[in-house]
């Protein structure tokens, strides 16, 4: 890990950022260079800030501030995921002397390339949402009246599982899986919301779930409520768009930000869906 | 009649947990949220939970402690019903979430593992790990998108809450917002709209929020004629990591878990920390609070820094002010399964690991106590009337508040870790009163309202972003003025405060609000305009930084995080036994006649200029009675024994021993 304090040697007085930007959804892309004044102490957030703040390219056109999503700005909340020098990524974590040290030309984002752009480096992310439906992410409590305390869990087991629910959504593993296409629909001339929030969540499901939604689904079968319901996340991780499609790249495990151990879960999920299967083909 | 609906702005913690609630009373709900709800600010509370629980039971504690610790941490400025009721539910809170499957970290046999948070002496405070409140928000994201596969819960995700939609009889029915990618604005009409947009520390520039955190959404609400309470007491947590986009937050629990706080006893001593002797080392929290050591309240801790560095120069550093947080005597495994997260945070953003390292941290602007002012049904016995629809509704009929952005639970100053427990408290309180509210809400359903009335709310806003548009270029732009006000007001409001800096402080930002009605956007389109969203939201930030202005000017005491050192009451120094005694009784005097003028709540009402007007309201404590808060004062003792003497005349019963003891 390299200190925000070790900028470059000389620290420059400004360097350049060159933003793939676009419009709309399904319009062209295009490249715009802009010049920031060099602080100590700046991520990509901070950049993206005097971008807006400056609302002027490097040669001088008054331009709109380039879109982008950002929250919690300390990597916990998923937001701002984005190609920084090529590397999908949280902008808030992306130092500019770590940056610059590694690429002095200056830096370059672009928006994820898995997802549809809305608008510059904002990106539609509904797919995951959608996926961890499909794997029911989540204890089918009975309800939210006192019922008294939770099942005990050996600390063993907390420690096993804490990792997994650390999983901010935020996408990395997506756009680094070879196997996770883009999604990108339309909606036609005079289809209602819900009938194009269906078609979409159809279409979704029948795509790859992606190592996220399996995560999420072993960490749910790990609980000793969520284990009830085990069947029905393997049932879903077995349909169309399942863990089948996995190619084992392992791409996944390398880029989370929160360094999950994405491919144990796989695996886990691999050996369960087996057993699964087997079961019902045996009990049928 | 038609089907009724409510409508919750905002899915944090209470968001979610109002939500929830709702929809298994059988209620539909439109959740309506600026981001994901996933990535709502809640995921930054890090340290944990409070509730009281089968271990420190045993060791003396009850609630009523737990009510007791609270209100005095918050220098009695809370409605004590309210806290009362929350305490009871604390445990009740806490089995539902572990229910819900939060991986809280687990003790040997499996019971849910607490550690200590500041201002008590018990270790209430649930955890897990130092993503507590990340960890919290996911079980209620998860129940949420379970009610929205049911068909129950209908999310509206990237739109932005532009106010509430009010009839002729001032009821709300309804708000209008606007989609954040298409532009759309629309109006949305309800039977009930809950706010639960959370703090406001935006109006700061950097502070411990996150970029949403703007309070424009309950300014919007003042604006429509809502009350704004206590808007001065903001709370500066002691330990933040400073930042050029954010000061992101070190948790208290690094000192719940046995952090200690030190500064160089020669100033910016330039040898390495840990190279640093203990006899060279001043552990000032420790040495001035004996009893509660690195974990007195936070609005005390954190003057204490301020103090350290600013008036004894004792900062570490000479370009900048920060003391250390030192975890490097705790075992490395430990720490990683307690506190992996925040120390994470610091790796990353320092590119130092505090687990060899001390950290080297400075206090931030980070809770804002006042907020919405809302209403409550009280008992005799000092409870709620559960399912009244009077809980968390402000004084507009229809329009509730809940987490963050209400006023209540924690009075001048908040406890750590009762923020989380307050957000899901009245998330999951406020779910049955709305329900009664909806079987007596007059004038029929919202949805059979006239249309005009939601046409006219529609057309005003789109008339108000219009505006905007045609504004003539101009060079100031709504981010450096914003630039401009987090300056000020981190100047003159956060953690000293005084009457001159507020004075000037008022002038300028009312100077920026007349900037910010002409500064020009330069998108004026039509498509994911943030632009236009931001100097909106920079436009509704004005009347909330002038609230907490005007209150912080007026409020000529100290109380909690509000500190003026003019009005501070000094310590008492006689040696002397009479003269001793006649000074404590003079200090019980002036505190007696300080609390018949000053606890109060603070209510701000908006003019249409967008200027405050404040009046007091009286504050129910009929349950503690209001006492001196003596954490650390010369001659606290000679205090506190003429204090119980005139408690006792007036038949109040003493605070609980536990706590007299450690004083």
């Amino acid at each position: 890990m390299t200190a925000s304090h070790q900028s470059p040697a000389d620290a420059p007085r400004t360097f350049d950022v060159r933003v793939l930007r676009q419009d709309g959804p399904g319009g062209a892309s295009y490249w715009e260079r802009h010049r920031v004044p060099y602080e100590h102490d700046m991520n990509v957030i901070s950049v993206l800030q005097r971008i807006a703040a400056q609302s002027r390219s490097v040669e001088g056109d008054e331009v709109a501030p380039v879109a982008w999503e950002c929250c919690c700005l300390e990597e916990v909340c998923g937001s701002c995921t984005m190609l920084v020098n090529g590397k999908v990524r949280q902008a808030c974590t992306a130092l500019v002397d770590r940056l610059l040290v590694d690429e002095p030309e200056g830096i370059e984002l672009r928006p994820m390339g898995k997802f549809p752009v809305v608008r510059d480096l904002v990106v539609e992310r509904q797919r995951m949402f959608r996926a961890l439906e499909k794997v029911r992410a989540w204890i089918d409590v009975d309800g939210y009246y006192d019922a008294g305390p939770g099942p005990r869990q050996s600390p063993e087991d907390q420690e096993v599982a804490y990792p997994l629910s650390q999983c901010m959504s935020c996408g990395c593993c997506l756009e680094a899986c070879p196997q996770y296409t883009k999604v990108e629909l339309t909606r036609d001339p005079g289809e209602s919301d819900a009938d194009f929030q269906a078609r979409q969540d159809q279409t979704y499901d029948s795509a790859f779930v992606g190592a996220h939604a399996i995560s999420q689904a072993v960490l749910f079968n790990s609980h000793p409520t969520g284990t009830y319901n085990a069947g029905k996340r393997l049932d879903a991780l077995t349909q169309e768009g399942g863990i089948q499609i996995c190619g084992n790249a392992q791409n996944c495990v390398a880029v989370c930000p929160k360094e999950i151990p994405l491919t144990t879960s796989i695996a886990k999920a691999g050996r369960q869906t087996t057993w699964h299967q087997l079961k019902k083909w045996f009990d049928q | 009649m038609a089907k009724q609906r409510v409508m919750v702005v905002g899915g944090g913690l209470a968001g979610l947990a109002a939500t929830m609630k709702l929809a298994e009373l059988g209620v539909a709900v439109d959740l309506m949220s600026l981001v994901p709800v996933k990535r709502s600010h809640s995921v930054c509370a890090q340290g944990g939970i409070n509730a009281v629980n089968d271990q420190t039971r045993q060791l003396g504690d009850n609630e009523w402690k737990h009510l007791d610790d609270t209100v005095y941490g918050g220098d009695f400025l809370q409605h004590q019903p309210l806290v009362h009721e929350m305490t009871l539910w604390g445990p009740k809170v806490i089995d539902l979430m572990d229910r819900l499957g939060v991986r809280f970290n687990r003790t040997s046999e499996g019971f849910i593992d607490r550690r200590r948070f500041g201002g008590t002496l018990y270790k209430r405070t649930a955890f897990a790990g130092a993503t507590t409140g990340q960890q919290l928000l996911y079980a209620l994201d998860e129940q949420v998108r379970r009610w929205e596969v049911d068909g129950l819960v209908t999310k509206y995700e990237y739109w932005d809450f532009l106010g509430p939609i009010l009839d002729e009889q001032g009821v709300c029915r309804g708000c209008v917002a606007q989609d954040l990618m298409s532009m759309e604005i629309r109006s949305f009409a309800a039977d009930a709209v809950i706010v639960a947009t959370g703090g406001c520390g935006l109006i700061y520039g950097r502070s411990t929020m996150s970029t949403v955190c703007t309070g424009s959404a309950a300014s919007r609400c003042f604006q429509a004629g809502a009350k704004y309470a206590n808007a001065e007491f903001i709370q500066v947590h002691p330990t933040a990591i400073p930042g050029a986009d954010k000061l992101r937050l070190m948790s208290e629990s690094a000192r719940g878990e046995g952090g200690r706080v030190w500064v160089p006893r020669k100033p910016q001593d330039p040898r390495d920390p840990n190279q640093i002797p203990e006899a060279d080392r001043y552990y000032f929290l420790e040495q001035r609070y004996p009893t509660y050591g690195n974990l007195v309240p936070r609005d005390i801790a954190t003057r204490e820094i301020f103090n350290v560095c600013v008036h004894e120069g004792l900062s570490v550093e000479t370009d900048r002010q920060c003391v250390y947080l030192d975890l490097t005597h705790i075992d490395r495994r430990e720490l990683d399964r307690k506190l992996g997260g925040i120390l994470e945070i610091y790796e990353k953003f320092q590119g130092v690991d505090p687990r060899d390292v001390p950290m080297k941290i400075f206090p931030a602007v980070h809770y804002s106590m006042g907020g919405l002012w809302v209403d409550y049904e009280r008992k005799a016995d000092g409870r709620l009337v559960a399912g009244s629809p009077k809980n968390q509704v402000t004084n507009i009929p229809g329009l509730y508040a809940i987490g963050e952005c209400d006023y209540q639970y924690h009075g001048a100053n908040r406890l750590g870790a009762n923020s989380l427990l307050s957000c899901i408290f009245s998330g999951l309180f406020v779910a049955p009163g709305v329900k009664s509210w909806l079987g007596t809400v007059p004038g029929g359903a919202a949805a059979e309202q006239p249309a005009k009335l939601f046409s006219d709310a529609h057309a005003a806003q789109k008339s108000r972003q219009d505006a905007i548009f045609k504004r003539p270029t101009s060079h100031d732009n709504p981010y450096d003025l914003h630039f401009n006000l987090g300056n000020v007001m981190t100047k003159a409001a956060t953690v000293v405060r005084y009457n001159n800096n507020l004075r000037e402080a008022l002038q300028v930002v009312s100077d920026l609000a007349e900037r910010a009605n002409r500064a020009s956007v330069v998108d004026r389109g039509d498509w994911t305009n943030q632009n236009v969203v931001f100097a909106k939201a920079f436009e509704d930030m004005l009347p909330v930084a002038k609230s907490i202005l005007l209150g912080a000017l007026q409020r000529d005491e100290c109380r909690g995080a509000h500190f003026k050192p003019d009005f501070a009451p000094p310590g008492i120094d006689a040696t002397e036994p009479a003269e001793k005694r006649r000074q404590a009784e003079a200090w019980c005097d002036k505190f007696e006649a300080n609390n018949r003028q000053w606890l109060k709540t603070t209510v701000a009402t908006c003019s249409p200029d967008g200027d405050p007007v404040l009046t007091y309201e009286a504050v129910d404590t009929t349950l503690v009675p209001p006492r001196p808060r003596l954490y650390g004062l010369v001659g606290a003792e000679a205090i506190e024994e003429v204090w119980k003497e005139r408690a006792r005349k007036k038949n109040q019963t003493p605070p609980p021993d536990s706590v007299v003891a450690s004083m």
